[in-house]
C-alpha cells in the first residue's frame, strides 16, 4: 500500500502530473473576486471565507477524473482489481484517494491562507478557514473517488463527476464555511459544526472508497 | 495445482463471443489460444482472470492452498497494455509491481537483465521503444512469483532475438511448475504447449440460446 501511495505522489508532482494545475486555479478563482466584487474590504472580509471554501472546492474537482481514469488507460487499473485478493479494493482507493489529497489538495490547503490575505480576512478566520478546510477537503477527495470510478469508463469524464459529485459535497461545504464564520463571529458556534464537519469526512472516508471499488470491481470491460 | 474451465461462456455486451470452452491445465502445462480476430481470444483471458463475468460455466483454481484461493490471485494478467507509467522511470515501476504484488522473486535489476534491459532501469518508461516497452512488462512478471501467467499477444513489437528469450522464459516458468494461458497469432515457440483453437465449431452469433 505504502508503494502504491509513494507512485501517486511522485506521479502528481512529475510533469504531467496535476499537483500544480489545481493550486493555480485556486488562485485564479480568489484573485478575481476582489476586482469583480469591488474594494469594499469590510465586504471581502465578510465573503472570505465562504469564497475560499468555494475556490478550494472547484479546484478539488479540477483533478478528480485523472484518479482512475490514467490507471485504466495504461492498464494498471485491473491489476489494482486482480489484487483484490492481497490488498481489498476498497483500501487500494483509499489509499489512491488519501495519495491525490496529499499531492493535488494539500498545496491548496497550504496556499488558502496566503490567498485570505487578498480577501482582507483577520489571521485568526484565516487560521480557521485553513484548519476547516484540512479537515473538510478529504470528504471532498472521498465522495470524488466514488464519482470518478462511476465515470472512468467515459472519454469526457470530468463533467459528469462534477456534476455528480457537487451536490454530494454541499454539506461538506455549509458545514466547513459555519465553522470558518463560527471562529470569528461571536454568537456563532464554531466547535459544534467544525465536529459535524470531521464526522462527516470520517463517514465518507468509509463510504466513498467502498462504493468506489464496487463500481471500479462491476466496471471493468 | 490445476486451472480448470468448464462450458465456459463469455459475452460482451450482451453477445455471447464463445461458449462450451472447457479446458484443464496441470502443472508445468501451457495452453495455446490461436484463433482469427474477434472470435474471442483476450475475452477468454480476461473472463479466466475474473476482469469479466463468466456468462456460464465455470473457471476455477484448484489445489491453490491458503496463498491462490482464487484465480485471480493465482495470476500474472499481461493484456494489450503494459500497466507501466510513462512519467516513471523502468525501475521504479518494476520496483512499485514488484512491492504491491508481493512473493518477490527477481530483483527489478535482475529481472531487467532477464529480458535483456541491463542498465536503462534509470529511464523514463516513455522514452523506450515499443519492443523495450513490452520486454519491461514482461520483466514484470519475472519480479513477483505468480504461478498462472495469463498472457495476451505477449510477443507484439518483439523482435526475433526477444521473442526467443520469451519463448526460454515461458518454457523455464512451466519447469518450475508454472502454468500458461497464452492468446496470439504468432507461434510461440512453446513445445509440448496444448492448443484451443476459437471461432471454429461454434454455434454462429445469435443462434446461442
Amino acid at each position: 500500500m505504502w508503494a502504491l501511495f509513494l507512485r501517486d505522489i511522485r506521479l502528481n508532482i512529475r510533469a504531467g502530473g496535476g499537483a500544480l494545475t489545481g493550486v493555480i486555479f485556486f488562485l485564479a478563482v480568489i484573485a478575481t473576486i476582489p476586482f469583480g466584487v469591488g474594494p469594499d474590504l469590510k465586504l471581502l472580509a465578510r465573503i472570505g471565507p465562504a469564497i475560499l471554501w468555494i475556490g478550494a472546492l472547484l479546484s478539488c474537482l479540477l483533478g478528480l477524473d485523472r484518479l482512475f481514469q490514467a490507471d485504466r488507460e495504461d492498464g494498471s487499473l485491473d491489476l489494482l482489481v486482480l489484487g483484490n485478493d492481497r490488498h481489498m479494493l476498497a483500501l487500494t482507493v483509499l489509499t489512491k484517494c488519501l495519495a491525490h489529497w496529499a499531492g493535488s489538495v494539500l498545496p491548496l490547503v497550504i496556499a488558502a491562507p496566503l490567498l485570505g490575505l487578498l480577501m482582507n480576512m483577520e489571521p485568526l478566520g484565516i487560521g480557521a478557514t485553513a484548519l476547516t478546510l484540512l479537515v473538510g477537503t478529504p470528504a471532498i477527495t472521498f465522495i470524488g473517488a466514488a464519482g470518478a470510478a462511476v465515470a472512468v469508463a467515459l472519454p469526457r469524464g470530468g463533467l459528469l463527476i462534477s456534476v455528480l459529485v457537487l451536490p454530494l459535497t454541499i454539506p461538506v461545504l455549509i458545514f466547513g464555511v459555519s465553522a470558518s464564520y463560527g471562529a470569528t463571529a461571536n454568537p456563532d458556534p464554531f466547535l459544534q459544526p467544525f465536529l459535524i464537519l470531521a464526522a462527516l469526512t470520517l463517514f465518507l472516508a468509509v463510504l466513498g472508497p467502498v462504493s468506489a471499488a464496487l463500481a471500479l470491481r462491476h466496471g471493468t470491460d | 495445482m490445476r486451472l480448470i474451465a468448464e462450458n465456459l461462456g463469455g459475452e460482451r455486451g450482451g453477445d455471447t463471443v464463445f461458449s462450451d470452452i472447457g479446458f484443464a491445465l496441470e502443472e508445468g502445462q501451457a495452453l495455446v489460444v490461436t484463433g482469427p480476430n474477434g472470435s474471442g481470444k483476450s475475452t477468454l483471458l480476461r473472463v479466466i482472470a475474473g476482469l469479466l463475468p463468466v456468462a456460464e460455466g465455470s473457471v476455477k483454481i484448484e489445489g491453490g492452498g491458503e496463498a491462490f484461493p482464487s484465480v485471480a490471485s493465482a495470476c500474472h494478467y499481461l493484456g494489450h497494455q503494459n500497466a507501466m507509467k510513462p512519467a516513471l522511470s523502468v525501475a521504479e515501476n518494476l520496483r512499485f509491481w514488484r512491492d504491491f504484488n508481493g512473493d518477490g522473486q527477481l530483483g527489478v535489476e535482475e529481472g531487467l537483465e532477464t529480458v535483456g534491459l541491463g542498465g536503462i532501469g534509470h529511464l523514463p518508461f516513455g522514452y523506450l521503444s515499443t519492443g523495450q516497452r513490452r520486454r519491461a512488462a514482461i520483466a514484470k512478471l519475472l519480479v513477483s512469483h505468480r504461478p498462472l501467467w495469463l498472457v495476451d499477444e505477449p510477443t507484439a513489437g518483439l523482435d526475433k532475438a526477444s521473442e526467443g528469450r520469451f519463448a526460454g522464459l515461458m518454457a523455464r516458468h512451466c519447469a518450475e511448475g508454472g502454468m500458461i494461458v497464452a492468446a496470439t497469432h504468432l507461434p510461440l515457440g512453446l513445445d509440448g504447449a496444448k492448443g484451443l483453437v476459437m471461432g471454429e465449431l461454434l454455434p454462429q452469433q445469435g443462434t446461442a440460446s
